[in-house]
């Protein structure tokens, strides 16, 4: 994926805001710095313990706006629909969609629906755009220099095990609830607590390992983290430990990293534990001069091991 | 090779039933054991349990361990 | 207690690194191989080899049952996912691996139904909820999955399951075991890799690295009991300790070995081996399957070394039923697999290695499976560990 996004859309579309490859894109608008983002979702099953793909759509972005510094404001609402799908499941997504968008205090201002032919696309894929006004400028990878505190603001792999405890093939029955949910009001807290907060970015699709991987990249500076820390429910690492997965490499949806001066890590860890979102949240490493663009972690056994991006996709094996 | 996970028997129905772990329940086969008992832990591979954990020789292996 | 958390215990962990340090003989070197997939992951992903002294060398074998399924399997495996009204069923860890043309998963994505599942239970499900359809599961694995996959026959054939069956690749490991140390460098039955890739080798011809010891399959362990690994250490004077998965185990079992007086067959995995193996287990094994040779990629065809579905159980082969053509099979020269399966050479002696064979992009199965040496090396190690 990253390759495809080098090879072909920078290459074909790149300008100056879309390389710097943020989770939203700053845009100066008549003197107003604005967030914008899209992103879309086609997760399957449609329905899972916790949510469903419409909160996840309002979620995802609203986060995409808030790590970025942004108040999320307005989003669209783009569906494409497969011929056949049942109205109940429809007004079932939709009011999933309002509910979001309430408690995120988000409007869905403009939409557009399409119907294509069955087996054209699986059930419903959603589009959603945000745009949001920043309110802590100046949030960039850049800032980070060894010595800077990691912040994970919950326990992590909720998403992505309750997502496949439903899927076909390899179902099992679990308590674990998916953690989608919107950050804003997490993160605001954050950045009340700290001026020196540096950069954010929520660990979706290939989990905590494939974000920080993505920010130490290519920078001047390695990251270590702390196996012992990392917060992980009984409940995940038991899927985990059926399945053969790494919970580093898992999708959290209502998770978010937090890069900071070390100086300010227990104001912000405070801050962030009292909101409901953060009452898991924990300083899982720090981010180091050696190692230079690598992440490392040291285990629960007390070696010490390099935590790679993401290849591929997590499958479940036996071997 | 290969991956088995020590679960908890929670119900049995002759061959077949449920073993669980921290929440986490899954469908499982006991045809390769014999006289699965709810609450005894077993090895579960590929969706059968292979073979019982025996808790006294867990325990004499810790102790061995932390009387190095 | 739950049998996991207390087996990665960082204190005990430490305490037996430093018995290890204390027992080595500094003046020699133990090459101890381990041949099983699920060992060399938890090795890396612990971190266990930052814990030993520089003169213990874990070296990995031929423990990964998709690294060693040759091409043909898996080209047989297209070919009937491509027939029609067929679903294939398979284990998550096959999807990915090349073979001759392709692989289930780019089939998967053009028209094949391919379907991933965590049991061969759950292919039978399949099977019962799509009558008018053929599910055929591939049955791949060492002893420790091979009596799950029979128990599907069985059951299939009790409930009368018509449109079942499977693609049958299990193998076995103390004949390739015997193999690799009866015959070094030349075990199997034919060339291992064509005169072009011998010349990219940057290792000399002979190039083998003593075994001194082996670290047991835990789980095949549990299944087959002591006896079959007897020749190990009474014949080829191998110390041998059977091991269980978590750090602690792994780093016990170690221990075990290098205090070995002479070389034994010992169990460190006591809260779940029997010195008998499973019955049951053995028994299900016997009633559906049969031994034969079989081809192990990179090492050639290892005589008796293979299972294969008996004429009783015939209705469920899925090689009898469905007959798959396939064109000429093709071994990619450019892969060390082989070489890497008999533990000669590490991914780093491997010329594709991280520069044109990545987990996205893989060339040959120990990179592309999740317990592949090369996929191990490659996400965890490719820049910690240094070259051998």
């Amino acid at each position: 994926m990253h390759e495809l996004i080098d090879s072909l859309f920078m290459r074909e579309l790149g300008n100056p805001v879309l390389r710097e490859k943020r989770d939203s894109a700053i845009l100066n608008i008549g003197g107003k710095k604005i967030a914008f983002t899209t992103d879309s979702y086609v997760v399957n099953p449609i329905f899972f313990p916790g949510g469903d793909i419409g909160s996840l759509a309002v979620h995802g972005t609203v986060n995409d706006l808030s790590v970025c510094g942004a108040k999320p404001l307005f989003i669209s609402l783009g569906l494409i629909i497969e011929e056949g799908l049942e109205k109940s499941v429809l007004e079932k997504i939709t009011r999933s969609i309002r509910n979001a968008a309430g408690r995120a205090g988000v409007k869905v201002v403009t939409g557009d629906t399409k119907v294509v032919e069955k087996g054209s696309c699986d059930k419903i894929f959603i589009n959603t755009s945000g745009i949001g006004e920043i309110y802590y400028p100046g949030l960039s990878a850049g800032k980070i220099k060894p010595g800077d505190s990691i912040i994970l603001s919950g326990t992590i792999g909720e998403h992505a095990i309750s997502v496949l405890s439903k899927r076909e093939g390899i179902s099992f029955s679990s308590k674990i609830k998916s953690d989608s949910a919107p950050l804003n009001g997490l993160i605001a807290k954050a950045l009340k607590a700290s001026d020196r907060v540096k950069f954010m970015r929520d660990p979706t699709r290939g989990g905590v390992a494939t974000t920080l991987n993505e920010m130490a990249a290519e920078r001047k500076f390695g990251i270590a983290i702390d196996e012992k820390r990392l917060p992980v429910t009984a409940g995940v690492k038991a899927g985990c430990e059926l399945l053969g997965f790494d919970p580093l490499y898992l999708a959290c949806e209502g998770r978010c990293l937090i890069i900071a001066a070390k100086e300010d890590e227990k104001k912000i860890i405070s801050a962030i534990r009292r909101d409901p979102l953060g009452k898991n949240a924990r300083i899982i490493g720090h981010t180091t001069k050696d190692n230079r663009g690598k992440v490392y972690m040291n285990t629960i056994s007390g070696g010490k091991r390099i935590v790679g991006m993401l290849t591929g996709e997590e499958l479940p094996r036996i071997c | 090779m290969c991956l088995a996970v020590p679960m908890k028997i929670v119900e049995v129905n002759g061959d077949e039933g449920f073993v669980g772990s921290s929440g986490l329940k899954r469908k499982a086969n006991f045809s390769l054991i014999k006289d699965p008992k709810i609450g005894e832990y077993v090895l579960l591979h590929a969706g059968f349990a292979i073979e019982r954990v025996k808790e006294k020789e867990a325990l004499k292996t810790l102790k061995i361990l932390r009387d190095i | 207690m739950k049998y996991v958390d207390e087996f990665r215990n960082r204190r005990l962990i430490d305490k037996v690194a430093g018995e290890i340090r204390r027992a080595a003989d500094p003046k020699r070197t133990y090459n101890i191989m381990e041949v099983c997939g699920t060992h060399t992951m938890s090795i890396f992903r612990f971190g266990l080899r930052s814990l030993l002294p520089e003169n213990i060398r874990l070296i990995s074998g031929p423990g990964c049952p998709v690294c060693v399924t040759p091409n043909e399997y898996i080209d047989k495996a297209i070919a009937i996912a491509n027939m029609k009204n067929v679903i294939v069923a398979t284990f998550g860890d096959m999807l990915k691996v090349p073979g001759s043309y392709s692989s289930l998963e780019k089939e998967k994505a053009k028209t094949a139904d391919i379907r991933i599942v965590y049991s061969s239970l759950d292919a039978l499900d399949l099977a019962k909820k799509h009558p008018n359809k053929e599910v055929v599961f591939l049955g791949i694995g060492f002893e420790t999955t091979a009596p799950t996959v029979a128990q599907s026959v069985i059951i299939a054939g009790k409930s009368a399951v018509e449109n079942y069956s499977v693609l049958c690749g299990h193998k076995t490991m103390p004949e390739v075991m015997e193999a690799l140390v009866k015959d070094g460098p030349s075990a199997g039955s034919g060339p291992v890799l064509s005169k072009a890739a011998h010349g990219m080798s940057a290792a000399s011809k002979d190039g083998s690295i003593k075994v001194d010891a082996f670290l047991l399959p835990g789980h095949v362990s549990a299944i087959i009991g002591l006896k079959p690994y007897g020749f190990l250490s009474k014949i080829y004077k191998k110390r041998c300790v059977v091991s269980g998965f978590e750090p602690l185990d792994i780093m016990q079992a170690i221990l075990m070995i290098i205090r070995q007086a002479r070389p034994e067959v010992e169990i460190q995995y006591k809260r779940i081996i029997e010195k008998n193996g499973n019955p049951l287990a053995k028994k299900s094994i016997k009633n559906v399957f049969e031994k034969c040779p079989s081809v192990w990629r990179g090492i050639g065809c290892v005589k008796n070394s293979g299972l294969k579905i008996r004429k009783s159980y015939g209705a469920f082969d899925a090689e009898l039923r469905f007959k798959p053509r396939i064109k000429k099979t093709r071994d990619n020269t450019r892969c060390f697999c082989g070489y890497i399966l008999k533990g000669l050479k590490t991914p780093y002696d491997c010329p594709s290695f991280a520069r044109g064979c990545t987990p996205e992009n893989p060339i040959g199965a120990c990179m592309v499976s999740s317990e592949g040496t090369c996929a191990a090396y490659y996400k965890y190690g490719k820049d910690t560990l240094k070259p051998r």
